[in-house]
């Protein structure tokens, strides 16, 4: 006779775990909201009336524009360097036939793997032996190394699924070489290049440790302007300025799932 | 029309080299300078930097705290997100997409918001001690914000994410008749598990343990903010001895230890991940 007791108590137990993480996860980002809205100048959740009084101060924090534009534009031009370098790199990989080639995809995923704040400072003095002072040149060259890995990871996978005789299918078909490239292969990668460009894109984004090593007083990317805000006299301006950046990750998941779907970008 | 229109496959391989020779220039390149300062020294090379500090007692407090806090970190991401995977494997459809969300969005956003949250929850009069006391469990308020159990609580919700997705991404692979074959065989429950579905897991088990104990082993954000600067793990000090005491040799030889650590973890689930593979 089968007992049903213990899948049936994994099971109920694996609900519960579920739900607990997902309160648990979004519990900081319902706590930044709340105190958002609340007239309270004290860290409250809203008893009552809401207020936009915080929201209306975000304008006034001094050095936040600057920041965000820096951030990016910084994200920005790591991204779109990440993608096209990434792309090359994973051809080669996965259609290559030369020695080195796990290696070599090995090397160029690392970065994701290894601590932000030693490669942070390890490029903090290369950048000087070399002479490079200036804080901007060395944010975009250190963000390449921050995103390329995540394009690197997802076109390496999808690639590895992507059949490469279609192509020839298509020039058989009268095709040339490069419109069949276009219109076989890059609507088969999208979503790779969709998912992994996101993700490297906010790493980018949200990076800090390495970009702590690398800013100065005229160039603050805005993950460090937020961490001095919080150091100075926090106020619920901080929690909308936190809000707005929830809404802004939503907007690029949201995008996201358009796209590809959230499900694919989970699988990554 | 030329008669190579098709990519020739010998020399693809050397679409790599741009990718290769910035990876080379902007990684590769600074962690071997990094590694030539922390053995330089009074003008030649010299162990002096590693002996000062692996020869402190504090180092290697700070060096166990790292790795307790990471230990402990993935432990708990493993006991919440090995069960809560196998419950998002079994939703279908919408419940199944908004479910993913609800784990994408912390995922992708910024640590410093997370953490923001975090000290609004756990500061004395914070939502966490309200419900605490009043659902009776404590009469007093716990300090929560700048204790281990807070900085715990507050890595632990960071890192979750990683665990639960590849974990998520095994199990929803799985062919459900196997548990079915397996108990028409005769198998109990208990036995199926051990035998079919936790084999069939391991490679998600490995990649999540692995990212989890890699990422705490380096957290930083957390910990200052959490913690304050008296509590030092391997990223603090490194911190500390380059942005403050502008110490470069210290903070190389810290850097170099937290990246053997890195690196060790690396190699060591790489060589899991093959066993897990090659265990039926």
């Amino acid at each position: 006779m089968r007992r049903p007791l213990l899948p049936l108590l994994g099971l109920a137990l694996a609900w519960i775990m579920l739900a607990a993480s997902v309160i648990f996860l979004l519990a900081p980002l319902v706590v930044t909201v709340g105190v958002s809205l609340s007239p309270s100048p004290v860290f409250q959740l809203p008893q009552g009336e809401l207020s936009w009084r915080w929201y209306a101060r975000v304008g006034r924090l001094e050095g936040l524009l600057p920041a965000v534009l820096l951030s990016l534009q910084v994200a920005a031009f790591a991204t779109a360097a990440s993608l096209v370098l990434g792309t090359l790199a994973a051809i080669a990989v996965v259609r290559g036939q030369f020695p080195g080639r796990e290696a070599i995809a090995t090397f160029l995923v690392s970065p994701l793997m290894l601590p932000g704040l030693v490669i942070g400072l390890a490029m903090l003095q290369y950048f000087r032996a070399l002479g490079l002072r200036e804080a901007l040149p060395s944010l975009l060259l250190a963000h390449v190394i921050i995103v390329l890995p995540y394009v690197m990871r997802t076109l390496v996978a999808g690639l590895a699924l992507f059949d490469f005789a279609l192509i020839d299918a298509a020039r058989t078909l009268g095709l040339s070489y490069p419109r069949a490239v276009l219109r076989v292969m890059v609507p088969v990668l999208a979503p790779s290049f969709i998912t992994g460009g996101l993700f490297g894109f906010l790493a980018s984004f949200d990076n800090y440790p390495i970009s702590i090593f690398l800013t100065d007083v005229y160039h603050r990317t805005l993950p460090i302007q937020l961490l001095q805000y919080l150091g100075e006299s926090p106020d619920p301006t901080i929690a909308a300025v936190s809000t707005l950046i929830i809404a802004l990750t939503l907007l690029v998941l949201f995008i996201g799932d358009r796209m590809v779907g959230l499900s694919r970008m989970a699988g990554v | 029309m030329r008669g190579a229109a098709r990519l020739p496959s010998p020399g693809i391989g050397w679409l790599a080299l741009p990718a290769c020779a910035v990876a080379a220039l902007l990684f590769a390149l600074p962690l071997l300078l990094l590694l030539a300062v922390s053995l330089h020294g009074d003008g030649g090379w010299t162990l002096r930097g590693y002996a000062r500090f692996l020869g402190a007692a504090y180092s290697w407090q700070v060096i166990g705290r790292t790795l307790a806090l990471a230990f402990w970190t993935t432990l708990i991401c493993l006991a919440l997100g090995y069960p809560a995977a196998f419950a998002l494997a079994r939703t279908r459809g919408a419940v199944q997409s908004l479910l993913i969300a609800a784990l994408l969005l912390p995922l992708s956003l910024s640590v410093i918001v997370k953490a923001f949250g975090w000290t609004v929850l756990l500061r004395g009069n914070g939502v966490v001690n309200r419900l605490l006391m009043a659902s009776g469990l404590t009469d007093a308020p716990l300090r929560l914000l700048f204790t281990e159990a807070g900085l715990l609580i507050g890595i632990t919700n960071i890192f979750l994410p990683f665990m639960i997705l590849p974990i998520f991404t095994v199990v929803r692979q799985i062919d459900p008749r196997l548990g079915d074959a397996a108990t028409t065989l005769g198998g109990g429950p208990w036995h199926n598990f051990v035998r079919v579905t936790l084999p069939l897991t391991l490679p998600g088990v490995v990649a999540g343990v692995t990212l989890v104990f890699s990422l705490s082993i380096a957290a930083y954000v957390i910990p200052n903010l959490l913690m304050g600067d008296r509590y030092q793990t391997l990223s603090t000090t490194i911190a500390t001895a380059f942005l403050y005491l502008q110490d470069p040799q210290r903070g190389s030889v810290a850097g170099v230890v937290l990246l053997a650590l890195s690196l060790a973890v690396v190699v060591g689930s790489a060589w899991l991940a093959r066993r897990a593979r090659a265990t039926p």
